[in-house]
C-alpha cells in the first residue's frame, strides 16, 4: 500500500495464504485470545497449503504486494497427509527463484502454525510485517497496468 | 452477472466497537455485482437469518456475502439459511470480520479500511462462484473390521449388536489375539481368559457376524460407504465344515517339533495343531512348512485318523470378495526384537525372557502348567529381577521413542503374580519412571511395593552376564547414588511394543496414514481419536497407539458408534468443493494421479473436442465421492486442466486482486 500521505508512514501491504484446518484456525485463535497483529496482514483460505500456486504468489507481487507468507498445517500434521510436504518443495523452488528475480528474502516466508498455536501466528505476522515494513515498497514485479 | 447481497454482521459490539458497520456497508455496494448490502446487530439470530432470507427474494440475489465471524463458526449456519431461501448453500461466502479484524485491531480507522478490504475480496470471489451440487452415494451396510484381537472382538459385537453385518479378518488360525495369552490382568488380577473366551464364544455364535480366520486382506478399492475388498482365505488343509475339533489328528501327529506360536516359543506343537485349547474356530490348520506330508509326500496320519474325513491336502487359498461400508483396522501389536540389545543377553541365555514369556509361564494354561521355572533348568527361581522401558522411552536406534504404556502396570503385576506363588522370591524392578495414571492402577503399584515387598530401584540395568549358572545383573540406583550388582536367577525384560507389521501393507492398502512408529494416525488427535483420516476407516485398539485392555475396550467401542452412525445412513452427502478436470486441456500426463493422497483419480479414454477437433484421449477423471478437496492435483497440473471447485485459480486471484488493490 502506498506511502500515507499525512504521516509519511510507510504501510506494507501482505498477503497471508492459511490452510484451512490448521493455520487460518490458528488465525482465529489469535483473534479469539485478542492477539494483535498488524492490519496490513490479509488472509486468503485455502483448503490445504498445497493448493497454493505458486503463480498466485507472483499474482500478488505483480498487483503490488510487498510481502507475502504462506502458513500450513505442520510437516506430518497435514490434514491430507501429504499436501504440506508438496507445498514445502514448490515454496523452496519459487523463493529461488523470487531470489533471483530480485524480490528479497524477507518478503516471502512459509511458516508452519497450528490450530492451536495462535500466539505462533501472532508473532509470526509481527515479526513477517515489521521484516517487510522495513524492505519498503516492492515495485520490482509489479505491473504498472495493473494499476487502477 | 450476479447479483450479490452483502449482509454486515455486528456480533453485538464484537465487530461494531472497532469496525464502523455501516461504512463497511456502503463501501461494499459499489463493488461489481453488489445489489443490494445491510448491516444488522446479530445476523446469525433468527432476525438476521429473515433479514437475508427477504432480501434472497426481494432482490432476487445470486448469492450472498455475509460479513461476521470465522467460516469455521457460521458459514453452516448462512449456507441453510441460503438453501431455505432457494438459493444454491454455496453461493455463500463469508468475511471474517471478527476474528481475523475487529478483535485484534483498535484502531478503529484501520480496522474499518480492513474490513472493506476483506469483504470486498469476498464479492470478489462470489462473482466467480457456481452453484454446487453435492453428490450422493448409496451406502453397503456392512462392516469389515481387521483383526481378531480384543480391540477387533468388541468393535464386531458392538457392530453386530446395533443389526448390522460384520466380517472379521484375522491372519492367525484363532480370533482372541494377545489379549488369550494373558494369564491376569491388571488391575484387578480377574484371569485373561475367563473374560475373554465368553466374548470370543459371542462373537462366533453372533448371527450378524461371520468369521473368517487364517485369511488376510489382499486387496482394497473403493471409498467411504462403498469399499470392495478382496479377502484370501488361507488353506487350512481341514475343511471346518467336516471336523468335529476331536483333536486326534494332532496326537497322532508325528511332526511335533514346531515353536508354539501361542506359547512364545516356549513349547512345542505338531504340524497339524489347534493353537491353544479355547481357540475358535475349533479346527485345527496345517502348517505345511512342517508337515512331513507336504514337504516328502509320505506320511498322511492325519488323514488316515480322521473318522470325520475333515483333512484335504488338496485345499487352496480362496479368494473371496465382499462390499462393505466401512473398514476398522484392529491389527494390534507385537513386543519388539530384543536381539539388537545385547547388553541383556537375551538371545544368548535361556533365563532372560520377555513379560509376554513370563506371562506364559505365570499361567496354568501355559507350558509349564502355570510353574514358574528357570528355562535352563527347570528349577524355581530364588531371585527375579524385572527390567523396565526395555526399548521404551530409548532414543538408541533399535528402540522406540515412545512410552509403551502398559509395562509399568503388567511388571507390577508380574511381580506380585509372583510373590504370592513363591513368597520367599526376591524380586527387583528396576525402572525410569513408575507410570500408574489409571483407575485403581496407583493403588495395586503400590500394593506391589508396600504389601508384597518387591524392590522397586530407579535405575537402569547396564549389564546382563551368566556367570556359575546365574544371572549377573549390574545396575545403578540413581536414588541411592551407586551401582548394584545383583546375583538373579532370571531377568523378565518388558520389551516394547510395536504396530504388527501388517499394518503397514494395511495401511497402504487402505491409503490411511501412519506415523513415524508405524501407528495408524487419527483424523484429529483429540476430536476424532478413532477415525482415520481416509473417509470411512475407523481405527481400534494398539494399532493406533499403545493402550491397554479398558483403554482398548472404549476405544472399540467408539470406533463402533462411528461405524453404526456411518451404516446408519441410507445415503452419503460427500463434499461438493472438489477437483474437476477440463477436459480439453489435459493430456494425460499421470502427474495429478502421482500426487493424490485419495487415489481419486484416474485415467479413461474419452471423446475430447480439442479446437473444433473430435478426438480419443487419455485424460484424468475425478471420483468425486473419493476427491477430499485438497488440492494437490491443481497445483501440479502443468497444463491447469485440473481446478477446484469452490476455490478455483481465478477466485483466489480474484481475492488477492482484491485485497492487492
Amino acid at each position: 500500500m502506498p506511502i500515507n500521505a499525512e504521516s509519511g508512514e510507510f504501510k506494507p501491504m501482505i498477503v497471508a495464504f492459511c490452510c484451512n484446518w490448521c493455520s487460518y484456525a490458528g488465525a482465529d485463535l489469535a483473534g479469539s485470545s485478542r492477539l494483535s497483529y498488524p492490519a496490513d496482514v490479509k488472509i486468503i483460505r485455502v483448503p490445504c497449503s498445497c493448493r497454493v500456486n505458486p503463480l498466485f504468489m507472483l499474482r500478488a507481487f505483480q498487483r503490488g504486494a510487498d510481502g507475502v507468507i504462506m502458513c500450513g498445517c505442520h510437516p506430518g500434521d497435514c490434514h491430507y497427509t501429504s499436501g504440506n510436504y508438496f507445498a514445502r518443495r514448490r515454496m523452496a523452488l519459487l523463493f529461488s527463484m523470487l531470489e533471483y528475480l530480485g524480490i528479497e528474502k524477507g518478503r516471502v516466508r512459509v511458516e508452519w502454525v497450528s490450530a492451536a498455536e495462535g500466539q505462533k501466528f501472532a508473532i509470526t505476522m509481527n515479526q513477517f510485517a515489521e521484516t517487510v515494513a522495513a524492505l519498503g515498497e516492492c515495485k520490482r514485479l509489479e505491473d504498472l497496468r495493473c494499476q487502477p | 452477472m450476479q447479483r450479490i447481497g452483502v449482509f454486515v454482521c455486528w456480533c453485538g459490539s464484537n465487530i461494531a466497537a472497532t469496525v464502523d458497520v455501516d461504512a463497511v456497508a456502503q463501501a461494499v455496494k459499489t463493488e461489481p455485482g453488489v445489489a443490494f448490502s445491510t448491516n444488522y446487530q446479530y445476523m446469525c439470530s433468527e432476525g438476521g437469518q429473515a433479514i437475508i432470507r427477504n432480501a434472497i427474494a426481494e432482490h432476487k440475489l445470486t448469492g450472498i456475502v455475509v460479513c461476521a465471524c470465522s467460516p469455521r463458526m457460521h458459514e453452516a449456519t448462512f449456507r441453510k439459511t441460503a438453501a431455505t431461501a432457494g438459493l444454491n448453500p454455496y453461493m455463500v461466502e463469508i468475511a471474517n470480520i471478527r476474528e481475523q479484524c475487529s478483535w485484534i485491531h483498535k484502531d478503529r480507522e484501520k480496522a474499518t479500511v480492513k474490513a472493506i478490504i476483506l469483504s470486498r475480496a469476498a464479492v470478489a470471489k462470489l462473482n466467480l462462484d457456481s452453484p454446487l451440487t453435492a453428490g450422493e452415494t448409496p451406502v453397503t451396510k456392512r462392516a469389515l473390521v481387521i483383526g481378531g484381537g480384543i480391540a477387533g472382538i468388541q468393535t464386531a459385537l458392538d457392530i453386530a449388536d446395533a443389526g448390522y453385518e460384520v466380517d472379521i479378518v484375522e491372519k492367525t488360525p484363532t480370533i482372541g489375539g494377545k489379549m488369550a495369552m494373558l494369564d491376569k490382568t491388571f488391575p484387578t488380577l480377574d484371569c485373561s481368559a475367563c473374560i475373554l473366551t465368553p466374548k470370543m464364544v459371542d462373537a462366533a455364535a453372533h448371527e450378524k457376524i461371520t468369521l473368517y480366520t487364517y485369511s488376510e486382506v489382499e486387496k482394497v478399492s473403493g471409498f467411504v460407504g462403498n469399499f470392495t475388498v478382496d479377502i484370501r482365505k488361507r488353506a487350512r488343509s481341514v475343511d471346518a465344515d467336516r471336523c468335529t475339533g476331536c483333536g486326534d489328528c494332532m496326537e497322532k501327529c508325528p511332526s511335533k517339533k514346531s515353536k508354539s506360536e501361542f506359547n512364545q516359543g516356549l513349547s512345542n506343537r505338531s504340524a497339524i495343531y489347534i493353537p491353544f485349547a479355547q481357540a475358535i474356530p475349533n479346527v485345527p490348520v496345517i502348517d505345511r512348512e512342517a508337515c512331513i506330508k507336504f514337504q516328502t509326500g509320505k506320511c498322511g496320519v492325519c488323514q488316515k485318523i480322521c473318522s470325520a474325513k475333515a483333512v484335504d491336502y488338496e485345499q487352496q487359498d480362496e479368494i473371496m470378495t465382499r462390499r462393505y461400508g466401512a473398514i476398522v483396522a484392529a491389527t494390534g501389536f507385537k513386543t519388539i526384537n530384543l536381539g539388537r540389545f545385547e547388553e541383556f543377553q537375551y538371545a544368548q541365555s535361556p533365563d532372560v525372557i520377555t513379560s509376554l514369556e513370563f506371562e506364559r509361564l505365570c499361567n496354568a494354561a501355559g507350558p509349564t502348567k502355570g510353574k514358574v521355572m528357570r528355562l535352563s533348568n527347570h528349577e524355581t527361581p530364588k531371585t527375579v529381577v524385572f527390567v523396565q522401558c526395555v526399548g521404551s522411552r530409548s532414543t538408541v536406534e533399535c528402540g522406540k521413542t515412545y512410552c509403551s504404556k502398559i509395562c509399568c502396570m503388567y511388571t507390577a503385576k508380574h511381580a506380585m503374580l509372583l510373590k504370592e506363588k513363591y513368597p520367599e522370591t526376591e524380586v527387583y524392578v528396576f525402572y525410569i519412571d513408575v507410570r500408574t495414571p489409571g483407575k485403581g492402577f496407583d493403588e495395586f503399584y503400590r500394593r506391589a511395593a508396600e504389601e508384597y515387598g518387591v524392590r522397586y530401584v530407579k535405575g537402569m540395568v547396564g549389564k546382563v552376564a551368566e556367570e556359575n549358572g546365574r544371572l549377573r545383573v549390574q545396575a545403578s540406583d540413581l536414588i541411592a547414588d551407586k551401582q548394584l550388582v545383583i546375583e538373579a536367577d532370571m531377568v523378565v525384560l518388558a520389551a516394547a511394543i510395536e504396530p504388527d507389521p501388517s499394518a503397514r501393507n494395511l495401511a497402504t492398502l487402505l491409503t490411511a496414514s501412519m506415523d513415524t512408529n508405524d501407528f495408524f494416525t487419527e483424523a484429529h488427535p483429540k476430536l476424532r481419536p478413532v477415525e482415520s483420516p481416509t473417509a470411512g476407516v475407523y481405527l481400534s485398539g494398539v494399532c493406533q497407539g499403545p493402550k491397554d485392555i479398558p483403554d482398548t475396550v472404549s476405544q472399540a467401542g467408539a470406533a463402533a458408534a462411528k461405524v453404526i452412525g456411518l451404516l446408519a445412513k441410507d445415503k452419503l452427502v460427500g463434499n461438493p468443493c472438489v477437483a474437476g478436470c477440463n477436459e480439453p486441456l489435459c493430456n494425460g500426463c499421470s502427474a495429478c494421479e502421482l500426487v493424490c493422497p485419495y487415489g481419486a483419480i484416474t485415467y479413461e479414454e474419452k471423446t475430447v473436442m480439442d479446437h473444433g477437433v473430435r478426438e480419443q484421449r487419455r485424460v484424468a477423471s475425478v471420483n468425486e465421492a473419493l476427491c477430499q478437496g485438497c488440492g494437490a492435483c491443481t497445483v501440479t497440473c502443468p497444463s491447469g486442466a485440473m481446478d477446484l471447485k469452490g476455490f478455483t485459480n481465478l477466485q483466489i486471484m480474484a481475492e488477492v486482486d482484491a485485497i492487492c488493490r
